[in-house]
């Protein structure tokens, strides 16, 4: 008998080994462990047995039974490995097709260039004010220092609806509100983004509707110097810090003193190329200390205070900085121009 | 204003500085040079001929073959094609070898069979503007006085070895409309001495006093008209220099009596005026405004209509020019004029610029009206005339002059302490240095203790306060020199209002789900402003449109985001998303400013989803659209308040719309474009929404409030019921929220069925509803209770049955 079992043993680690399925490991499972199965057979036979041999045969028996099913159960646990990888092998994908597509939009290049801008001075303690884009005659230019008549306010630039009012033609009007909301109180620190209108024809360098952004401060103490630091800082943030700003005089009639800022042209490095007109300079912004006729008109002692004022235009902005060489794309919104701003930057 | 290098040495010495080093100086310290002009730039070679042959060329009618003393050994043989060349006549000669502009290089050729060295040139082929060319020469080449010596460099004796500065000027700075105003600048500048010209002559005995009478009428307009009488000129070309720097501003010569008073406008900024005296007809000038209707022909033989607003020149009855903007006809220097009239007056800016504007006709000299002409340089600038025309016409200049004056000339006197300099430019500037830029301005100063008082001369009319002399000290100084600061004293702080930060929300989550941001156009066409509108408005409309498609202040952004959507259609972009935020109009009557609103619109065309090699595709459709505005009312913690109403809006699909109510108020619409409309535009499906963005931003939202996660398991019914087709989802909805409260928490469709298998003019859509106590385990009998009660009002409220 113990040779039997030994036998069976033997015989029945050899199947397992050569099996390959668990089906075919199930069906050795049944025919060697199962009730008809040879081993059971064995221990019926034990009856013949004395009772001293019994116990030794029954330790006998199971010793062979657990040896057989551990064996199972491992081949078993190889079988379900081998299956699972099988199976992995068989859903591998080509990992170089393209991913399903997420729908992202993105800012006009405009408004990225003014929250860029607005940020920028939010920083340095500035509020952005708006305010209306048809506006009245007297703060659009009166209250700016352009009386009636005045050479710089001729009708054919603006857009009027009736003879009091018309469509902005800068965002200064904001900064006489603001002025005039502050009572002659100081200070004012705002930043005044927004569009605005003036009767020119459409073509590659002008636009009957464009931005602005305008910043003022006034102050008990303000100075040109703080105008010419403030500007320095928005330069190079703005444009990079290899840039050099220069001042020229100019002339507004809300600013005196009045000046241009130009910064070092990129493209040459400042020896002179086309884009700047072989000046090295290319001209950014106007600027200069608040007229006091201007202060004086919102309600401000210009004795005890000063204030500066700038302002820019997006657009030009945008053009220089992105390269963009027609200004009508800000305003046909072809999706191919408009993609071409979603980099996070 | 164009500013010659050569000549401006008449007035200040330039030694040690070149043009394009003055040019940046100039830059530098208040007037932008535009840029420098090298006049003979990439010409070389041309010289001064003498004609001695010409004969008609054998093979061609219209060239001439001329024999050309060019000052070499031996005359040269030149084919000519221009009408004007004749025998004896000094000519610019481009030689074999020369350059002309363009990089035009001159070789020996054959011409029709004949030899030709060299070309003899017209003004334009040596670089000259043809509307400076005078028009004797405009159609044919230059013939030089008879005096020019040949072989010497033409381009030379036609000034042409200079380089002009090209000013831009601000409006402030009118006193650099002029030579001399420019030479008082660049010797602010530099530090150095102007020498005035000549004016000295010997006049006759006669006195101009007693050829003619001035009367001004409109002493408002005119307060100062001084004339003086030339007798006995002879007009002829003024001389060759004086032609071309008047060439080189820009200004084409005629006759030396013309040219002449063109010259004193360059030289002083003051316009003068020639008129034949014997052709005035009378012994008066009567200066008034003109009678409304009177007719004038001006001396472009143009007929000109006048109004009282114009001011006119008067032979005492009839207009002989329309004053500082352009003489008559009637009254025109002629090449028989032997007794000139000049006329230096002070006319007022706007005055001319009314007449100059309604007539069209803006001149040199109306430009230096309007901007102010310097009221102590009008008596000079005559006498200077007169002067050249002594000289130069052979005149003879009669003493004194006729005049009606009525002009005070109150030179500006200003004052301002150091102190203030330095503390509004942020400098640290002594007395000493401030005072050494009024001195070289040539400003009049008084130094006492810490105040400079200046007196500024009049031809500076922008010094009139504190801050002019600022500006002056600043740029003189140089703002390089200024130093860089930033402002001290109380700080403010630096943010975006509550408004702002929530629109720079709605932009990200617009853009975050797939929608591009596009800037339109306010002023739109009649048609185009009110369609979409979601209030109807009277439309504003400009005073003075530049045309009809842009005229109107838009009362909504739909259309124009329609065009964005058909512009990228037509370009192979036909699925796409655009959303813009941007005010519209609404008018509010005659005198007030329009109500401005800020909205907020968004379109969708085409497929909004698709993947290429998966093969999914989905096309835009209401939900979707619903969806986005969902999200975002959700995110702005406004969704409770939202409703959706179907609606008919013009335009839109009429069953596929929907109204958006925001807490009772109507806020805007959501829904597909009518489909006539996306045919006309070319367009595929297209959802579209508009709406107040005001509105939403400025909506109370709940604060955030953390609400507590349920302790308890909750308990999920399904229903499904049969409904009539006009019974909406919503409602349903409603009636289950409100008779399910408080243990109903939330209930969603499902499902909606509306096929073959109901019965007719029904539909099915089925409800999952999930009951929760948030204190204890609900038990099935209290659900059933409550649930019991919803199903008996769908029933009683909306007479839905469930689904068997
Ligand atoms: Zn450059």
């Amino acid at each position: 008998m113990q040779e039997r079992l030994k036998e069976l043993q033997e015989e029945a680690i050899q199947k397992i080994e050569q099996s390959a399925s668990l089906k075919e490991l199930n069906d050795i499972r049944v025919a060697y462990l199962g009730k008809k199965g040879p081993i059971t057979e064995v221990l019926r036979g034990m009856g013949k047995l004395s009772a001293e041999e019994r116990p030794v045969m029954g330790a006998l028996v199971n010793e062979v039974r657990e040896a057989i099913a551990v064996k199972i159960e491992a081949k078993q646990k190889a079988l379900e490995e081998a299956a699972v990888l099988e199976k992995l092998a068989s859903e591998s994908i080509d990992v170089t097709l393209p991913g399903s597509p997420v729908k992202v939009g993105n800012h006009h290049p405009l408004t990225r260039i003014i929250e860029e801008i607005e940020d920028l001075f939010i920083g340095m303690g500035y509020q952005v004010a708006e305010g209306p884009e048809v506006e009245q005659d007297y703060y659009n230019f009166e209250a700016l220092n352009l009386p009636k008549g005045h050479p710089a306010r001729d009708m054919q630039d603006s857009f009027y609806i009736t003879e009091e009012i018309l469509l902005r033609t800068h965002t200064s009007p904001v900064q006489a509100r603001t002025m005039e909301k502050h009572q002659g109180k100081g200070p004012i620190k705002i930043i005044c983004p927004g569009k605005v209108y003036r009767r020119d024809n459409d073509d590659a360098t002008h636009s009957h509707q464009f931005m602005q952004i305008e910043g003022l401060v006034v102050g008990e103490n303000i100075r040109m110097s703080d105008l010419k630091g403030t500007l320095e800082v928005f330069a190079k943030k703005m444009f990079g810090d290899d840039r050099e700003i220069r001042l020229r005089p100019s002339f507004f009639p809300f600013t005196e003193p009045s000046v241009e800022m130009d910064i070092s042209c990129k493209i040459c490095g400042g020896h002179g190329c086309s884009v700047c007109k072989k000046t090295g300079w290319i001209e950014i912004l106007g600027a200069g200390m608040v007229h006091p006729n201007v202060l004086e008109m919102a309600g401000y002692d210009s004795k005890k205070y000063t204030g500066f004022a700038f302002g820019m235009g997006p657009e030009r902005i945008a053009m220089l900085k992105y390269g963009v060489d027609d200004i009508r794309h800000f305003y046909t919104n072809d999706v191919r121009f408009l993609k071409q701003f979603s980099k996070h930057e | 204003m164009f500013v010659s290098y050569k000549w401006l040495q008449d007035y200040i010495d330039l030694t040690g500085v070149t043009a394009t080093e003055l040019a940046e100086k100039i830059t530098k310290s208040g007037i932008e040079v535009e840029g420098v002009e090298i006049l003979n730039d990439g010409i070389k070679g041309v010289v001064v001929g003498h004609v001695l042959e010409r004969e008609q060329h054998p093979n061609a009618d219209k060239l001439s073959k001329c024999l050309v003393d060019v000052g070499e050994e031996q005359p040269v043989q030149i084919i000519c094609g221009a009408p004007n060349v004749a025998k004896g006549q000094k000519v610019a000669v481009a030689t074999v070898g020369a350059v002309l502009p363009g990089n035009f290089k001159i070789k020996r050729a054959k011409l029709r069979g004949e030899e030709s060295n060299g070309m003899i040139c017209s003004l334009t082929e040596l670089g000259m503007e043809g509307k400076v060319v005078p028009k004797e020469y405009s159609e044919g080449i230059f013939v030089f006085p008879a005096e020019a010596e040949v072989g010497v460099d033409a381009l030379a004796l036609l000034n042409r070895d200079d380089e002009v500065l090209e000013l831009s000027l601000t409006p402030n700075r009118a006193d650099c409309l002029s030579m001399l105003g420019v030479a008082y600048e660049v010797a602010a500048i530099l530090g150095r001495e102007v020498k005035l010209p000549e004016t000295d002559l010997q006049s006759s005995t006669e006195k101009a006093a007693d050829y003619v009478k001035i009367v001004v009428d409109a002493k408002e307009d005119n307060p100062l008209y001084v004339a003086k009488i030339i007798k006995n000129v002879e007009i002829a070309p003024s001389p060759l220099w004086m032609q071309t720097r008047l060439m080189s501003a820009g200004i084409r010569p005629h006759n030396n009596v013309v040219d002449i008073t063109n010259y004193i406008l360059l030289e002083y900024g003051q316009p003068l005026h020639a008129f034949d005296y014997d052709r005035l007809g009378s012994k008066e000038i009567l200066v008034r405004r003109a009678n409304d209707g009177e007719k004038f022909v001006t001396l472009d033989d143009t007929e000109r209509t006048l109004t009282s607003e114009h001011l006119v020149i008067t032979n005492g009855t009839v207009p002989v020019a329309l004053a500082g903007v352009m003489g008559g006809a009637n009254s025109e220097v002629t090449p028989d004029t032997t007794t000139v009239l000049l006329e230096s007056a002070y006319f007022i800016g706007g005055t001319v610029r009314k007449a100059s504007k309604d007539h069209g006709l803006r001149s040199e000299a109306s430009a230096r009206f309007e901007k102010g002409v310097d009221p102590n340089r009008v008596r000079v600038a005559g006498e200077r005339a007169a002067y050249l025309m002594a000289k130069y016409a052979n005149g003879e200049v009669l003493e004194g002059a006729a005049e009606a004056d009525t002009l005070s000339v109150e030179p500006a006197v200003v004052s301002i302490t150091l102190e203030k300099i330095n503390r509004v430019l942020g400098t640290d500037l002594g007395m000493k240095d401030v005072k050494e830029i009024f001195d070289r301005l040539q400003f009049t100063v008084i130094v006492e203790q810490g105040t400079i008082t200046v007196t500024a001369p009049t031809r500076r009319g922008d010094i009139k306060i504190e801050e002019d002399l600022l500006e002056e000290v600043a740029r003189l100084y140089g703002y390089d020199n200024i130093p860089k600061t930033l402002p001290i004293g109380s700080s403010t702080p630096g943010r975006l209002s509550e408004y702002q930060k929530k629109r720079r929300f709605v932009r990200q989550y617009l853009e975050g789900v797939g929608l591009y941001q596009a800037v339109t156009y306010s002023l739109t066409s009649e048609e185009k402003a009110t369609q979409f509108a979601l209030e109807k408005r009277e439309t504003i409309r400009l005073a003075m449109p530049m045309s009809e498609e842009r005229s109107i202040l838009r009362l909504s952004i739909m259309p124009q985001l329609l065009e964005v959507l058909k512009y990228n259609s037509a370009r192979q972009n036909d699925s796409l998303g655009v959303y813009e935020t941007g005010a519209v109009f609404l008018a509010n009557g005659e005198d007030l400013l329009p109500v401005e609103k800020e909205h907020l619109a968004g379109a969708i065309t085409g497929l909004w989803h698709s993947h290429s090699w998966q093969g999914e595709k989905k096309a835009v459709d209401f939900f979707v659209v619903k969806g986005i505005l969902e999200g975002m009312f959700a995110k702005l913690g406004l969704a409770e308040g939202v409703q959706y109403v179907q609606a008919k809006v013009e335009g839109m699909h009429p069953g596929r719309t929907a109204e958006i109510i925001l807490n009772g108020e109507k806020i805007g619409f959501v829904g597909q474009v009518h489909p006539s409309v996306q045919k006309e535009l070319d367009l595929k499906d297209t959802y579209v929404f508009e709406l107040s963005l005001k509105a939403v931003l400025e909506a109370d939202a709940p604060v955030l409030q953390y609400e507590a996660i349920p302790r308890f398991p909750s308990i999920t019914r399904d229903i499904a019921l049969v409904v009539n087709k006009e019974t909406v989802s919503g409602t349903l909805k409603e009636i289950i929220l409100s008779s399910g409260a408080p243990l109903l928490k939330e209930v969603q469709v499902f499902d909606l069925y509306e096929g073959d298998r109901m019965e007719e003019g029904k539909k099915s859509i089925a409800f999952s509803l999930k009951y929760v106590d948030p204190e204890r385990t609900l038990t099935d009998e209290e659900v059933t209770k409550v649930h019991d009660r919803v199903l008996e009002a769908l029933k009683e409220q909306a007479g839905a049955v469930l689904r068997g």
